[in-house]
Order: C-alpha cells, then sequence, then structure tokens
C-alpha cells in the first residue's frame, strides 16, 4: 500500500491510497486497543485530510511530472536511517509485556485513581481534559493559529482574483 | 534461540520504521508537493504506532475502567497521539494553503519547476 503511494503518478489515486491507509491504520490502533486514537484517526486522518486534499487537488493540476532529479541519494538515506533506527529498537522491551517501565510510571495512578477524582469511567477522557489538560490548550492554540494562517493564505488569493477579474472586465 | 524471540519481540517496531522511512522518502525524492504533504502523513501515522504500540499489554483491554477487567493499556500514548492527530491535520491544512498559493504564483507545484523559474529571472 504505502509503496503504491510512493509509485503512483496520479494525485487522486495517491489521495484515494492515503485515505485507505488511513483506514487501515484506525484498524491497526483498535487493535493495539487505542480505540479513542482510532476513532479520531478515522474520522480525521481518512475523512478531513482526504477532503481538504481533494479540495487542493481542484485547484492544481492532478498529475505528477515524470521525475528528472536523481533518486538514489535519498532511497540510500532512507535505508541508512531506517537501519540505524532499526538497530536502536533492538534493546526496547518486547512487545506487551506489562513489566515494561513505560508501565511503571503515572499510568498507575491514572488507572487508580481516575474514577475517584473525576469521576470519569474513560481514563483517555480523563487524562485528556483533566490531568494534562494544557496539552490540550496548547492544540487549541495551534489549530487556532493554523486556522489563521489559511485564512489569511487564502483571502489574499481571493481579492486578487477579484481585482484581476475587474481589470479584465474594463 | 535469543535471536528468534529478538525478532519476534521487535518486529513491530521495525514496521513502524518501514513507514517512517517510506514517508521521509517521499518527502525528500518526490518534487510534487501535494505527494509531499501525503508523505508527511504516513509519516505521521508512523509516529503514533511508535507510541501507541509500547502502550499494549497482551491481555489487556482499552483503558474504560469497568469491574469486569483488571489489565488494562496505557492511557498515557492514547492521550499523546489524540493531541498529534489533530494538531497533524491542523498542519496539513497550512501546507496545502500554501500549496494553493504557490499554484497561483507560479502556476505549478512541481518543486523543480519551480526552481527552474526562479533561475530564469
Amino acid at each position: 500500500m504505502t509503496i503504491a503511494i510512493v509509485r503512483q503518478r496520479s494525485l487522486f489515486g495517491v489521495v484515494i491510497l492515503a485515505s485507505i491507509y488511513s483506514f487501515l491504520m484506525a484498524s491497526v490502533l483498535i487493535v493495539l486497543d487505542a480505540v479513542d486514537v482510532a476513532m479520531t484517526e478515522a474520522s480525521v486522518g481518512a475523512g478531513v485530510s482526504t477532503v481538504l486534499l481533494l479540495a487542493t487537488l481542484h485547484l492544481v493540476k492532478t498529475t505528477e511530472m515524470n521525475q528528472v532529479r536523481p533518486h538514489l541519494l535519498p532511497l540510500f538515506v532512507s535505508l541508512g536511517t531506517g537501519a540505524v533506527l532499526v538497530w536502536g529498537t533492538l534493546v526496547l522491551p518486547p512487545f506487551g509485556t506489562p513489566d515494561a517501565a513505560i508501565h511503571k510510571h503515572v499510568a498507575p495512578r491514572y488507572l487508580a485513581d481516575s474514577i475517584k477524582e473525576t469521576n470519569v469511567p474513560n481514563v483517555v477522557t480523563s487524562v485528556l481534559a483533566d490531568y494534562r489538560g494544557y496539552d490540550t490548550l496548547g492544540e487549541t492554540t495551534v489549530i487556532f493559529t493554523a486556522g489563521i494562517g489559511v485564512m489569511l493564505l487564502l483571502r489574499k488569493a481571493r481579492r486578487r482574483n477579484r481585482r484581476d477579474d475587474a481589470e479584465t472586465s474594463q | 534461540m535469543p535471536a528468534l524471540s529478538i525478532i519476534t519481540d521487535h518486529y513491530h517496531y521495525a514496521i513502524t520504521v518501514f513507514l517512517m522511512m517510506a514517508g521521509l522518502y517521499i518527502v525528500v525524492a518526490r518534487g510534487n508537493m501535494v505527494k509531499k504533504l501525503v508523505g508527511l502523513s504516513i509519516f505521521q501515522t508512523s509516529v503514533y504506532l511508535l507510541y501507541v504500540e509500547p502502550g499494549k499489554i497482551i491481555g489487556g483491554t482499552a483503558p474504560i475502567l469497568d469491574p469486569a477487567f483488571t489489565v488494562y493499556s496505557n492511557p498515557l500514548p492514547h492521550v499523546l497521539m489524540l493531541t498529534a492527530i489533530v494538531v497533524g491535520v491542523a498542519t496539513l491544512a497550512l501546507g496545502l494553503a500554501l500549496v494553493v498559493r504557490i499554484n497561483e504564483a507560479y502556476g505549478t507545484i512541481e518543486e523543480d519547476e519551480i526552481f527552474e523559474m526562479d533561475r530564469d529571472t
């Protein structure tokens, strides 16, 4: 699937494959017990992102031109970095063991106390909105800034288009 | 069989790294900007996997408290990745808006053609 996205030259094909890929990723996340993340990935990754990409393709050319640049060096860099990363993961704790360091830190406290302190059975919700509320504040700040950026970029373009239309009609 | 157990315990990291490097390759090697952004999204999904995978406990269940279960997966990576997904779509929207503007200014979204135009002027 990923290789198909790399090879595909038609950008419509790329976008649709990316959407299917997001749904597959959501199913993988369900298997990994991350149901909240999977729901968000299915709605945001496969839904909103696809709509945004298709809206962009409506405005630009939809076929990718043939490559003239060399692609051996990026391939080599990717493979090299990947090999180093795989080598680095070999010392990490094995998959699915309950005594890994990640399960000994704050997570047991969240699981034990969240029902007492917040009265919310879904621990992900209570951590997101309560214990780590500042993260969510930062997240909304990022979205706000990005929204302002998108509006500024696109509004300028629209106004200039209108001026061009007015000039040609005179 | 230590070698075999290393492979069976850690192959999920190899899958993650493969997706990560596929995204990196698209971003570096492809000149089309929409495709670069799709590559960036693939890189992002691999990071979700990288965070969520260590949080899984075999035999555990999703972290929604219920008297019927005692072992839950780690909720903290899930929270972090929820934030990351939403921030990711915000940056994707900003990148696509930039692509639309570049397309209006240059008439193309291929990096090589844009470089040539810049060289000519």
